[in-house]
């Protein structure tokens, strides 16, 4: 940044710079000294932007979570905090409902993501196949990603509606009777699930298409040369062939599960939506958040649960690191 | 040459560069820390509104009649439509300091927190000449301890009761509307004994006698003059005993099937509306243009509207000046007119927002008015009777919204999750703990 502030002071740009004299000396010298500070400082400017923009909008924010998260603090009188120490965190530990929506996080994270993946698993595995009208299907299934949230959320929320959705309807086709999918803890989960589901999967799919694509024509050549059928050489070359990429997915799934947010409280719709159902039944994390900080205007408690939620996203890398290097020890 | 020139490009980049990131700094640390949007410039006054929901004065004409008859003023109203999220963007303005209009609109459920923290912020409004008008329980609503009044009214809610006649009907209970009347007058209770007749004697074995006991339950609340809070700021609400019975009465009715298990305003009970799923709905004012919308011109002459047992009142609006606006003068006799009586008579006409104005009552716009969908049921009267009956103090509280909310919440627990009432009294007692603590 300092380089900002040195102007060139060795005359207009177009001179030539003389040489010889003795101020000429002293003009190179200085000249020099300006080049190499352009050069070394030059890059750092060309960078400053992202690291100021990252300052501002993720290490300040997250610093000052934590300072907050430490206090007893509404979000009409920001300007009165009182310091309470760490008996936010205490308190959260403390109350049912940070369990249960860590239990629902990860209920729902798992309902949606491992049937997501699976989904798209295959999904790629199809769009591989030389097929007519191969980049319809691939833009095809990237569509539901192009979506917004509302919008996806707010349609299925019409039609897991129970008087008069469509899906109830359709149930009560087969002679089920009307299911009350917002009020039941395990269909509203399944619901919202679905929601994710239709939104990911195109995506996470044309992502293993990318990494299918990658793995050489011959091992499937010389896996069909040894008899191997399409199915095995889907689980002894496709699936071993794309595994980083497959992590990848993972990883990002499970951020995505743990910050699930807009779904569940779209297809609540008002008040239920902020608290995850009459009951919880489908809160998460990320609801609770929002509920201490948006509903109950109690911003030191929804610091402590964005705490709480990035120090859980550690845990879990760590353990997932540490079972990928035990895993790979055993290969 | 070449080379000089190259250098002093990349000079300039990087000055431009840097220059640019600190541009970035210096415009989050935000410099506009003063004013309100408003203010005097050429001898025109312009002066920034900001609204939630549909309070009518953008879009009936009424701003622009009041820019007619004042050429030198400009107004300008922004309308957020979705009460929750202006109030969150009012509160961290308020907070920031910034980014304010010189006029804000204020929803009843939040008008106690914001007399109770922000009441410095707003202008005093009880002075303001031709503002005596307003029902007394109304006023009383945005006074502080002090006599200070941060708001003046715009509409109220208050409370009747919306039925379908047909289905009345065919449950053999009487279909005039005197008489529909008569079958709860002055008891909420004698409401759910008609709902118990009507479930006995209906025919159409998918029909509900109500939408939902939550409405019952505010209905029985809102009548009186303390609910969740008393005077002195302190919840009652476990004690009081107009909360216990409305409670014991709503969980009746959950629990005898009396009620069709929907939210008001969430999925299913706008079909509801249309179908008819449900034979009544206890109705604020408001309401009824949403159930002629929702129900749709198949059902016109359908519903009617009875008077309830007894008169309450959900929801309204208030509009506050900010003490911070450069045109505070302006400012308040723009919001004095906006809430005179003339004017809001020919809202409810227009919009069927109904009057918090006493002298307003009385406008031949709101004595004579009927409902061509709702049977010619004389709304002006009904709705006006149920206003006046609601005793002349009534004490808000600061989170009266959110415990609206949980309360309803946990009457949606016995309803359609089946706890029983003391499982759910209980989850609701330490949900109010936890959103009020």
């Amino acid at each position: 940044m300092a380089i900002s502030t040195s102007t060139p002071s060795d005359g207009a740009p177009g001179t030539a710079p003389p040489a010889g004299t003795g101020t000429g000396g002293d003009r190179r010298r200085r000249s020099t000294l300006l080049h190499r500070l352009d050069v070394r400082g030059a890059p750092y400017a060309f960078v400053a932007p992202f690291f100021v923009v990252f300052a501002a909008f993720s290490f300040y924010p997250l610093i000052y979570t934590s300072w907050i998260s430490l206090h007893r603090v509404e979000l009409s009188t920001l300007n009165l905090m009182e310091w309470v120490g760490f008996d936010n965190y205490t308190a959260l530990w403390d109350d049912d409902r940070f369990w249960n929506a860590l239990l629902n996080t990860i209920t729902i994270g798992v309902l949606s993501t491992v049937p997501q993946l699976l989904m798209a698993l295959g999904l790629a595995h199809l769009l591989n196949y030389q097929l007519r009208g191969s980049t319809f299907f691939r833009v095809a299934a990237l569509t539901p990603y192009a979506t917004s949230v509302g919008a996806a959320a707010l349609v299925f929320t019409m039609l897991f509606e129970r008087d008069f959705g469509m899906i109830n309807w359709m149930l009560s086709l087969f002679g089920v009777d009307n299911i009350d999918w917002e009020n039941n803890k395990w269909a509203a989960q399944t619901a919202i699930s679905s929601i994710v589901i239709w939104r990911w999967t195109g995506y996470n799919a044309l992502l293993y298409l990318a990494a299918m694509q990658a793995i050489p024509r011959d091992r499937y050549e010389a896996a069909a040369i040894d008899g191997a059928s399409r199915w095995q050489q889907f689980l002894m070359v496709t699936v071993p062939g794309i595994r980083s990429t497959i992590v990848f997915t993972i990883v990002l799934s499970t951020i995505g599960a743990t910050q699930l947010f807009g779904e569940p409280l779209i297809f609540g719709q008002g008040p239920n939506g902020i608290t995850g159902g009459a009951d919880n039944q489908y809160q998460t994390l990320g609801l609770l958040l929002y509920e201490e900080g948006w509903k109950n205007y109690q911003m030191g408690r929804a610091a402590t649960v964005a705490w709480a939620m990035f120090l859980l996203l550690i845990v879990v890398f760590v353990v997932q690191r540490v079972v990928q290097r035990v895993a790979a020890r055993k290969a | 040459m070449d080379k000089f020139r190259r250098k002093s490009h990349t000079r300039v980049v990087a000055a431009v560069s840097a220059v640019s990131a600190l541009g970035l700094i210096v415009s989050c640390g935000g410099s506009d820390s003063g004013g309100t949007g408003g203010g005097k410039k050429d001898g025109k006054v312009t002066i920034t509104m900001g609204l939630f929901g549909v309070m009518g004065f953008k879009e009936t004409g009424l701003l622009d009649t009041y820019m007619k008859e004042h050429p030198n003023v400009v107004i300008k109203a922004d309308v957020a439509g979705d009460e929750q999220t202006y109030y969150t963007a009012l509160q961290t303005h308020l907070a920031a300091g910034s980014g304010l209009k010189d006029i804000q609109g204020i929803e009843i459920g939040r008008a106690k927190e914001l007399s109770d923290t922000q009441q410095d912020k707003f202008v005093n409004l009880a002075g303001v000449s031709g503002t005596d008008h307003f029902l007394p329980w109304k006023q009383s609503q945005v006074t502080t301890a002090d006599k200070k009044v941060i708001g003046l009214g715009t509409d109220i809610g208050p409370m009747a009761v919306c039925y379908r006649k047909d289905l009345f009907e065919q449950a053999g209970l009487p279909t005039d509307r005197e008489e529909v009347a008569k079958l709860w007058e002055g008891d909420w209770s004698k409401y759910v004994d008609a709902g118990k007749r009507f479930k006995q004697n209906s025919k159409a074995d998918k029909v509900a006698f109500m939408d939902t006991s939550s409405g019952l339950f505010n209905a029985m609340i809102y009548g009186n003059s303390q609910q969740f809070y008393d005077k002195e700021g302190e919840l009652i609400y476990a004690t009081n005993p107009v909360v216990k019975d409305a409670w014991k009465l709503a969980s009746e009715a959950a629990t005898s099937g009396l009620t069709a298990k929907l939210r008001q305003f969430q999925p299913g009970w706008d079909p509801g509306l249309a179908n008819g799923t449900f034979a009544t709905a206890v109705c604020p004012a408001w309401m009824l243009a949403h159930i002629s919308e929702k129900a749709g011109p198949a059902n016109k002459g359908k519903w009617d509207v009875a008077k309830a047992p007894k008169g309450a009142n959900w929801g309204g609006s208030f509009l506050g000046v900010m003490e911070k606006s450069p045109v505070k003068k302006e400012a308040q006799d723009l919001v004095a007119w906006l809430t005179a009586p003339a004017q809001q008579a020919y809202l409810f006409k227009e919009i069927g927002n109904f009057p918090s104005s006493q002298t307003a009552l009385g406008l031949p716009e709101v004595v004579d008015a009927k409902s061509d969908y709702f049977s010619g049921a004389p709304i002006g009267k009904i709705f006006a009777a149920a206003a006046q009956e609601i005793p002349d103090e009534q004490v808000l509280g600061r989170k009266d919204g959110t415990i609206k909310d949980i309360f309803s919440q946990g009457l949606t627990l016995i309803e359609a999750q089946n706890k029983s009432p003391e499982q759910a009294w209980k989850t609701t007692d330490k949900r109010i703990g936890k959103a009020v603590g």
